[in-house]
Parts: structure tokens; C-alpha cells; sequence
């Protein structure tokens, strides 16, 4: 699927990354922990996540990931939004909470 | 010019913000000088983890990395609080972090291991209450 389908899934707000909705992405990891996305994660494209610092944008521009969806409403400060924006890292921002916005994107076929 | 660029950075201890600034660098260079991407990624995620653990254990220090041809040395020296067991440090799982650090997504003790895994060799040398230093070596052949 595309970054705009998980807009359009997650009815999620862009935080920045308009230009690149296109983007195909065909899997997602869902985690707080960035040591365990730093760990486990292979090739995911999108992170899920309820964490807001400048350390997830960090941890997503390490890993190559292009996206990341902020789930339960939270939104992170102008800072973290900028810097994802120099990146080019795709930010989104849920009302969803983890678990549901996961199960939401997998059912729709987007992979592990 | 000879065949090496060296990279210099102060790991700032006190602003947890701008941790990952220096690996950040280092994989926007060895990007611009066309290192194969997974080679690219392996030093991205080493160097960030110990970058990470430069500032939540040890109040910063510097980070230099040299870049040949055909491979990075990097090296992460602290004068932090130094790793009193590093076998014991480098077991996937045991971590020291604080309730504030697993707070900000960090400290499940897979950092080392993680190093490790990533990088074609990994040497630590520390001594308490003097400092840590962990180097780095990826190869980009392959
Ligand atoms: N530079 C350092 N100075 C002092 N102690 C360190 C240093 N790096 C690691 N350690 C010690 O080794 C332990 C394991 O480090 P490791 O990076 O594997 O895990 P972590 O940093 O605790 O968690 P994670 O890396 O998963 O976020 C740390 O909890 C800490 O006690
Ligand atoms: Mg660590």
C-alpha cells in the first residue's frame, strides 16, 4: 500500500512528508522501545509508536524506515517535526492507539 | 590526500536531544561517497547505539570515525562512570538504565550485542571511574 492509504486507514493527520504519499510501503513495526526497533527490526518501512522525542526520528532515519505514524493523538514538538522533515521522513499522527492502528494496517495487508 | 577521512565529533552528554548527530553524519558521507546502502545501514545503527550509550551512561565524550576504501574505524571514548564487567555488559538483556532512560524508548541492554552483531569487529576497553572506549570496525566489502 501507500503512505496515503495509511493516512486514509489510520484517518491520520500529516505532520509533514505531503510530497511523499506516494511512497509504496509493504511493512510495519509497531514499538516504545527504539532499542528493540534498533534490534529487531530488518526492513520495515513504517513505525508505529506512542514514544515523541527527537530519538525516534533518530532511530527511523538509522534504520532507512520512511514513515512514522504517532498513535493516541499524541503529536511531537515543532523541533522533532522539523527535523523529520530534513530527513524526508514521512510523519503521521493517529487518534488510534498501538494496538489498534497495527492490527488496522495488517488487516488491510501491510506485513511484519 | 591520502586514502583516509577522518570525521571528529563531540557526543554532547548533557542534551539527549542531539544524541545521534555524529552517526547522522557519518551516514550521510559514507551515503554521498557511494558505500552500498546495507553497509551504509550496519554503521548507522552501530555507531547510533553507541553513540546513544555515550550520552545515558557516560556524559558524552568524542566520537571520530576514519574512512577507507574499503572500510570505517570508528571510536567512541567517554570519561564516564567505565563498565565494570564487560561480558556481563555485552549479554543481550542486561542493562543498568534508569526508569527516566526506558522512559525515552532506551535501556533494554541490546545496545552491545547490537553493536556487535552490526559491526565486523568491536573492541572495549574501559576501566572505572575513568572511562569506556569502544571501537568499531565495518567492512564494506561484499
Ligand atoms: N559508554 C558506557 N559507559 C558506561 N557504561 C556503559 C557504556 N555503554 C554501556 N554501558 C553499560 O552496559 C550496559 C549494557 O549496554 P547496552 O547498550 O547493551 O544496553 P542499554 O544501553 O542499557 O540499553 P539499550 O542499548 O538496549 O537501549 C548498560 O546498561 C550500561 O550499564
Ligand atoms: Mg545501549
Amino acid at each position: 500500500m501507500t503512505i496515503g492509504e495509511v493516512v486514509n486507514l489510520l484517518d491520520a493527520e500529516i505532520l509533514c512528508g505531503e510530497d511523499r504519499l506516494d511512497t509504496e510501503i509493504h511493512t510495519a513495526c509497531g514499538s516504545d522501545m527504539m532499542s528493540d526497533v534498533l534490534a529487531y527490526v530488518k526492513d520495515q518501512s513504517v513505525l508505529l509508536t506512542g514514544l515523541l522525542n527527537p530519538q525516534v526520528v533518530r532511530t527511523a532515519e538509522m534504520m532507512d524506515m520512511l514513515c512514522i505514524v504517532f498513535v493516541r493523538g499524541k503529536r511531537p514538538e515543532p523541533a522533532v517535526i522539523e527535523l523529520a522533515r530534513e530527513k524526508g521522513i514521512v510523519l503521521l499522527c493517529t487518534q488510534k492507539r498501538l494496538f489498534v492502528a497495527c492490527g488496522i494496517l495488517y488487516t488491510n495487508g501491510l506485513g511484519g | 590526500m591520502s586514502e583516509c577521512i577522518r570525521l571528529e565529533y563531540e557526543v554532547d552528554g548533557q542534551n539527549f536531544a542531539s544524541a545521534g548527530h555524529a552517526s547522522e553524519s557519518v551516514k550521510r558521507m559514507l551515503k554521498q561517497m557511494g558505500v552500498p546502502a546495507q553497509h551504509v545501514r550496519r554503521v548507522a545503527i552501530a555507531m547510533y547505539e553507541g553513540e546513544i550509550n555515550m550520552v545515558i551512561h557516560a556524559h558524552g565524550g568524542t566520537a571520530v570515525a576514519e574512512i577507507y576504501p574499503d572500510r570505517i574505524d570508528i571510536t567512541l571514548a567517554d570519561h564516564g562512570p567505565g563498565i565494570a564487567d564487560i561480558p556481563l555488559a555485552m549479554q543481550a538483556g542486561y542493562s543498568t538504565a534508569t526508569e527516566n532512560i526506558r522512559s525515552l524508548g532506551f535501556g533494554a541492554g541490546m545496545g552491545l550485542p547490537n553493536m556487535k552483531k552490526y559491526s565486523d569487529d568491536m573492541k572495549i576497553e574501559s576501566q572505572l571511574g575513568v572511562g569506556t572506549t569502544v571501537k568499531l570496525r565495518v567492512d564494506f566489502g561484499e
